[in-house]
């Protein structure tokens, strides 16, 4: 099967900074690979590429047939099979739980409202919040706030999802709730790429574990090679130092 | 080990709230305190009662002429006498219905805006039919309403057209600044930049001043240009740089992340910025727009130096009348009451708005 992204000699900049080194990755349609590493290690920055909210200066990034440049029309076409989940949820404040997630569908697709909507409740649904519809974000914890964030992202029924650390601004009893939506995601045959520290969620469903340090990528493998055989030295290091039990 | 009960919530004791507890904390906490209160007190009892005894107690209300007032008070009957003047200027007397139909008008539209307007697109319907309205009743000369030109308007009636036009045609003209002064564009931004760092080095009055006078010098011969729009043209360019600068405030406080999902979700650029950021953006400006909307009512007195006659111009042009002079105190009084309770109903509006549009812990 043919790679849905495929990641070509990617370099990127921030100013002198050197933050991606060489980054070679192709993802096959329906597979699930988490990328981890420490911090400042470029996997943020990487997989931002990949819907361009970022921005580089060497290789090419393909996605879905389409190479990403900086071309109105080919974003806007990227975007509407990407959607990227964030740390901070960045779920719209001023608009209800349910204006969040016909947004999209309405604006973006053309979706009638009452499409919308059904979608809408029916993603809610899927993510155990549907009650809380009418509600503002703000009025929600960070659990459910992370759900309905990956509630809107489904509403446009993408390819590819992109997770950027989704768990790591909850506080610790609510970080199974959203895993256990993502576990759920990963067995529909959807495109995932997860920035994550959570290595449990990454021995259960991931196709392939990716270690990055310094901007480039240290090793690559299935999970049972990656955390049982780990070849470099870094990566033994970063797992004993996250590996606590 | 140990382990512990829960315990129950119980209700503040009324030491920690109530009226009392606030004036002891304060009113007279310390000795400082105690002077300024004592100062305070003192002054508040200089000034008010004089100024009830003048303004209430010896005023006079009844009558028709100077000579009926008697008291040693203000005289009020000077104002009853001439408040078709300080409301509607010199608008001819019997076209005066013209404009209480606008204001009653004014309070029905909005009345239908908040119970009729359920969609945008009524209330934007709603919002944009009543100035259509209340044009063509005001200047007339069409649907057989006798034309009244516009320099026969005045008194309050010219300080609301001024300052609403003002308020309502900035906020977009302001907004589109904002946006510009934000652009990934050079030439934009630098125009943006320069345009509201121009308008806001010169004072409002010399904006006046060469819209009316030197404008005018370039205009081809025999084209001329209604002195009132020109007014109008001014103050709208005039505030939407100060309304620009207070927008991009409001663009600053939104965290980098809002325009990130936005532009993750496929918006384009004028839907991330017209549904997502500006609303929040707004939300946050507010008691700042409103501030600068008091500030272009208060500033419409200025136009008097261009031969407008304002709520303000009012006072001197009514107290020159020979039958009633040497009232000046009162009608200064009287328009200083109408300007605060316009600029403290707007203040006010501004704390409901602000409530309104808080989805934080509704």
């Amino acid at each position: 099967m043919d790679s849905i992204i495929k990641i070509d000699k990617l370099h990127k900049w921030y100013g002198d900074f050197h933050v991606l080194k060489n980054i070679n990755l192709n993802v096959k349609e329906g597979e699930i690979i988490v990328v981890c590493g420490p911090s400042g290690s470029g996997k943020s920055t990487l997989i931002r590429c990949i819907n361009y909210l970022e921005q580089f200066q060497e290789g090419t990034v393909t996605v879905d047939g389409i190479e990403l440049e900086d071309d109105v029309k080919k974003i806007k076409a990227l975007r509407k099979n990407v959607t990227m989940i964030f740390q901070q949820f960045n779920l719209f404040p001023h608009l209800s739980v349910l204006q969040n997630l016909i947004l999209a569908p309405r604006h973006v697709k053309g979706a009638t409202k009452k499409e919308a909507i059904d979608t809408a409740m029916k993603y809610l649904e899927r993510v155990n919040i549907a009650e809380q519809a009418d509600k503002y974000p703000n009025q929600l914890s960070g659990g459910q706030q992370q759900r309905v964030a990956i509630a809107r992202g489904l509403c446009k029924n993408p390819k590819i999802m992109l997770f950027d650390e989704p768990t790591s601004a909850l506080d610790p009893e609510m970080i199974n709730e959203v895993l256990d939506v993502m576990v759920e995601l990963a067995k529909e045959n959807k495109t995932m790429v997860c920035v994550t520290h959570e290595m449990g969620f990454a021995k259960k469903v991931a196709d392939r574990v990716i270690f990055m340090d310094q901007g480039q990528i240290i090793e690559e493998n299935t999970p049972k090679e990656f955390f049982e055989n780990p070849q470099s030295d870094r990566l033994k290091q970063f797992l004993e130092q996250i590996i606590t039990d | 080990m140990a382990i512990f009960k829960l315990e129950e919530t119980k209700k503040a004791p009324s030491t920690i709230n109530g009226k009392l507890r606030w004036i002891l904390d304060n009113l007279v906490s310390t000795p400082v305190d105690v002077a300024f209160s004592l100062v305070i007190l003192f002054l508040l009892y200089i000034i008010i009662p004089p100024f009830v005894e003048w303004a209430i107690i010896n005023a006079n209300f009844a009558g028709t002429t100077k000579a009926d007032c008697t008291g040693d008070g203000a005289c009020w009957v000077f104002i009853i006498h001439k408040i078709d003047f300080f409301i509607y200027g010199f608008y001819p007397e019997e076209e005066i219905y013209r404009i209480n139909w606008i204001f009653g008008l004014l309070i029905a539209f909005l009345a239908l805006f908040k119970y009729v307007g359920k969609t945008y697109t009524t209330k934007i319907a709603i919002f944009s039919l009543f100035p259509i309205i209340a044009y063509f009743l005001i200047t007339g000369g069409s649907f057989g309403l006798v034309e009244v030109p516009t320099f026969k308007w005045g008194g309050l009636t010219l300080t609301l057209v001024i300052s609403s036009i003002g308020i309502v045609t900035a906020m977009p003209i302001g907004i589109i600044l904002a946006f510009g002064r934000q652009s990934r564009l050079p030439i934009i931004r630098s125009l943006s930049i320069l345009y509201i760092e121009f308008i806001r080095g010169v004072p409002l009055i010399t904006i006046l001043f060469m819209g009316s006078v030197i404008l005018p010098m370039f205009f081809p011969e025999g084209m001329t240009f209604d002195k009132l729009l020109r007014v109008l043209i001014v103050i709208t360019l005039f505030q939407a740089a100060y309304v620009a600068e207070v927008i991009r405030g409001g663009l600053q406080a939104i965290p980098k992340g809002q325009y990130e999902a936005a532009d993750s979700e496929g918006l384009s650029y004028w839907q991330k910025m017209l549904i997502i950021i500006l609303p929040q953006a707004i939300k946050v400006s507010i008691p700042n727009l409103v501030g600068n909307a008091i500030g272009l009512f208060k500033d419409t007195t200025l136009v008097l130096i261009i031969g407008l006659f304002d709520l303000l111009t009012m006072v001197g042009l009514t107290s020159a009348d020979s039958h009633w002079t040497g009232f000046e105190t009162e009608g200064y009084v009287f328009v200083a009451i109408i300007f605060w309770v316009f600029c403290f109903s707007l203040s006010r509006y501004s704390k409901v708005l602000e409530d309104r549009l808080n989805t934080e812990n509704k």
